[in-house]
């Protein structure tokens, strides 16, 4: 029932709106056949091509099969990274480009015309450790999280993880740290979080797709820092939480906000963006959600649309790819193992949809 | 006719040797462009300084220079000398049944990917290291005084050896193959020379063969040092990605040139930490071609020699 929701709001906004009679683009049926989203559509263009972020790759593919399917729209996608899909949006070099963090408000001055960030799905990362003789779920306070990649807390039963998990004897070895070595946006959450809860942090290290580590040893991509892990006895490490469930990897409770204990899951991670103030342009960092049951190393993953762009077709095409994205794409996406949108995210992120222009028209049909 | 024919055939071939050449300028030419805001910024204080921080936008790949160097130390002073016994073994010693496969063997080595070297290093030389080696090490050897200081603190299997020790086993098979070409291109005349005064064989290799192939022998290493250099997957894999601190100790963990090409590229952002990436490119290839240029001319010395005697 949940999924079907969104369809439902479509169709009450399809009727308002066909009420209101909207200008559409190319007139006589057309824009009948076009909006909603079920079908061809005669005046969009044919193929799209996009780039970017690799971590929601492979939701990106499914889209595009079931999308292709039902319209018959050839949508290609490269995963070259967020900092690529950034370059190729800035360049024009592709119709639309994808990043799993928000461009900084330098990129967006760089960028010739003004960009959109529309938030298609989330994701969480999660801290993954290797104890020897400890069974039970580890839980960490972002004290201790900040701490542990700070390189102040060096062992692992310092009172300040071990204050957090009575009845859980934590040996006196070194904590070995391990975290990635290429640039990402599992990195950006990540840090994006140690951020918020620690001042040391924020002004030592920073956010970044990649930053200067205090401490560690750095493994290529999730599987290189999952099997550093695995490998290293008494280390710690961080990867993305689909990639923890798939490889069955012990995963640790985080402390939100609200002082909570929240076990990284598809539905505690859709909590963090439900039912907070979410900034105007959606390029929102959610991570340290003030929701009690939101679960804090969470973020967006975005697709980076421009405003206006000059050909109609063009125009009209990825908008409508957009709108089925977070409309009906998003039932795919517990699956897959990324979490769905929560249902004010959606509203916000349609309104950003229908502000895209071509040639200062709507693009999408107000159908 | 024929004469207006050869001139246009000469042309043509001289077109297309020319290509190469230029493709090296073109690509040298681009890295430059590229690499021009960083190169422009720090000027040669990028070789040397060691803060790289793509939040602050400051970038010196001293840290890379310093792992770079380490890993092709450590790799040409464990391969050379294996390399090089080998290679005497091979054509001095070998019985000729033996000699075809296990030269083949050796040289099987050079063509197994990167990746593959990679993997094995991740998954049973990094535990070994960890588990055997490192605290064997530390414990027979840490305890001399300044030579214990490579290898001090904790061990993580992570580190400069293991990397090194991966290229070793790397650049082994290149170091051999040419090794022993040059060691066989030591003419019949100079060993039959020092057998006919009664040389006994260690003293025949070690007087005449050796002498006569040294310049070769530092050819085959200096390109062994060479493709150490710019070897990337294996050693991003095993050296632990990390060059926060440099310090003496061969169980840090590292990072060199090439892997933090592998490592950031793809998501460097802002303009400068992109040129700053590229400019680490152009060092790389400044410096390959330098090498390479000073095996040829050393791997040339001897082969130069051996023709003077002929004639």
């Amino acid at each position: 029932m949940k999924t079907k929701s969104p369809l439902a709001l479509l169709a009450v906004l399809a009727t308002l709106l066909a009420a209101c009679g909207g200008a559409a683009p190319a007139g006589n049926g057309a824009a009948t056949a076009c909006f909603p989203v079920t079908g061809s559509c005669p005046d969009e263009a044919r193929s799209l091509d996009g780039a970017g972020a690799t971590f929601p790759a492979v939701i990106y593919s499914k889209w595009i099969e079931e999308y292709g399917s039902a319209t018959g729209v050839q949508v290609n996608y490269q995963s070259i990274g967020s900092g690529g899909g950034i370059k190729s949006i800035t360049d024009k070099t592709v119709d639309f480009g994808a990043s799993d963090g928000p461009m900084t408000d330098q990129q967006l001055a760089d960028a010739k015309a003004p960009i959109l960030h529309i938030p298609t799905v989330m994701g969480a990362v999660v801290p993954t450790y290797n104890l020897t003789g400890v069974t039970q779920t580890l839980k960490f306070t972002p004290d201790a999280l900040a701490g542990i990649f700070l390189g102040e807390i060096t062992k692992w039963n310092d009172p300040r993880i071990a204050d957090a998990n009575p009845g859980v004897t934590l040996p006196a070895s070194d904590i070995a740290v391990v975290h990635r070595s290429d640039g990402s946006g599992t990195t950006y959450i990540w840090v994006d979080y140690l951020s918020k809860v620690s001042k040391t942090w924020e002004t030592t290290v920073g956010r970044g797709t990649s930053v200067k580590w205090p401490v560690g040893v750095g493994g290529k991509g999730n599987e290189g820092v999952a099997g550093t892990v695995k490998q290293t006895p008494n280390s710690i490490g961080y990867v993305e939480l689909i990639y923890a469930i798939q490889q069955k990897l012990p995963a640790g409770l985080v402390r939100n906000a609200k002082g909570a204990f929240v076990e990284p899951s598809l539905d505690s991670v859709s909590k963090a963006a439900e039912g907070v103030t979410i900034a105007e342009d959606l390029r929102a960092s959610i991570t340290n959600s003030d929701n009690p049951a939101a679960y804090p190393v969470s973020g967006f993953t975005w697709l980076l649309v421009y405003q206006d762009m000059p050909d109609p077709k063009k125009a009209l095409g990825v908008t409508r790819f957009l709108w089925w994205a977070i409309t009906d794409g998003q039932r795919f996406a517990k699956d897959l193992g990324y979490a769905p949108l929560p249902k004010d995210v959606v509203t916000k992120a349609e309104a950003k949809i229908r502000s895209v222009t071509s040639g200062g028209k709507p693009a999408l049909p107000a159908g | 006719m024929t004469s207006r024919a050869d001139r246009v055939f000469a042309w043509s071939v001289g077109a297309l040797a020319l290509l190469v050449p230029l493709t090296l300028l073109g690509i040298a030419l681009l890295l430059l462009v590229d690499a021009w805001p960083s190169v422009a910024r720090y000027g040669l204080s990028f070789l040397v300084t060691t803060e790289w921080d793509p939040v602050k936008l400051v970038f010196g790949a001293g840290g890379y220079v310093f792992g770079t160097l380490v890993t092709t130390a450590i790799a040409i002073l464990l391969a050379a000398p294996v390399a090089i016994g080998a290679s005497v073994f091979l054509v001095e010693y070998a019985p000729r049944l033996v000699r075809g496969p296990l030269a083949f063997l050796i040289e099987v080595l050079a063509y197994i990917p990167s990746i593959v070297y990679g993997l094995w290093g991740f998954f049973v030389l990094v535990p070994f290291m960890r588990t055997t080696v490192e605290p064997a090490l530390q414990g027979t050897l840490g305890g001399v005084p300044l030579l214990g200081a490579l290898f001090s603190g904790p061990v993580v299997g992570l580190d400069l050896l293991t990397g090194g020790l991966v290229l070793a086993i790397m650049i082994l098979p290149i170091i051999l193959a040419i090794a022993r070409e040059v060691v066989s291109a030591v003419p019949s005349a100079q060993r039959e020379g020092m057998l006919a005064l009664g040389a006994t064989r260690w003293e025949t290799v070690s007087r005449a063969v050796l002498p006569y192939a040294r310049a070769g022998i530092v050819g085959a290493a200096v390109l062994g040092v060479a493709r150490a250099f710019g070897e990337t997957m294996a050693v991003t894999m095993v050296v632990g990605n990390s060059s926060t601190d440099i310090s003496p100790s061969l169980f840090t963990p590292g990072y060199t040139l090439a892997s933090a090409i592998a490592n950031q590229f793809t998501e460097a952002d802002s303009e400068l930490y992109f040129s700053a990436i590229v400019e680490i490119a152009l060092v790389l290839l400044l410096v390959a071609i330098v090498v390479n240029a000073a095996a040829r001319v050393l791997i040339r010395r001897t082969g130069a020699a051996r023709e003077g005697m002929i004639l």
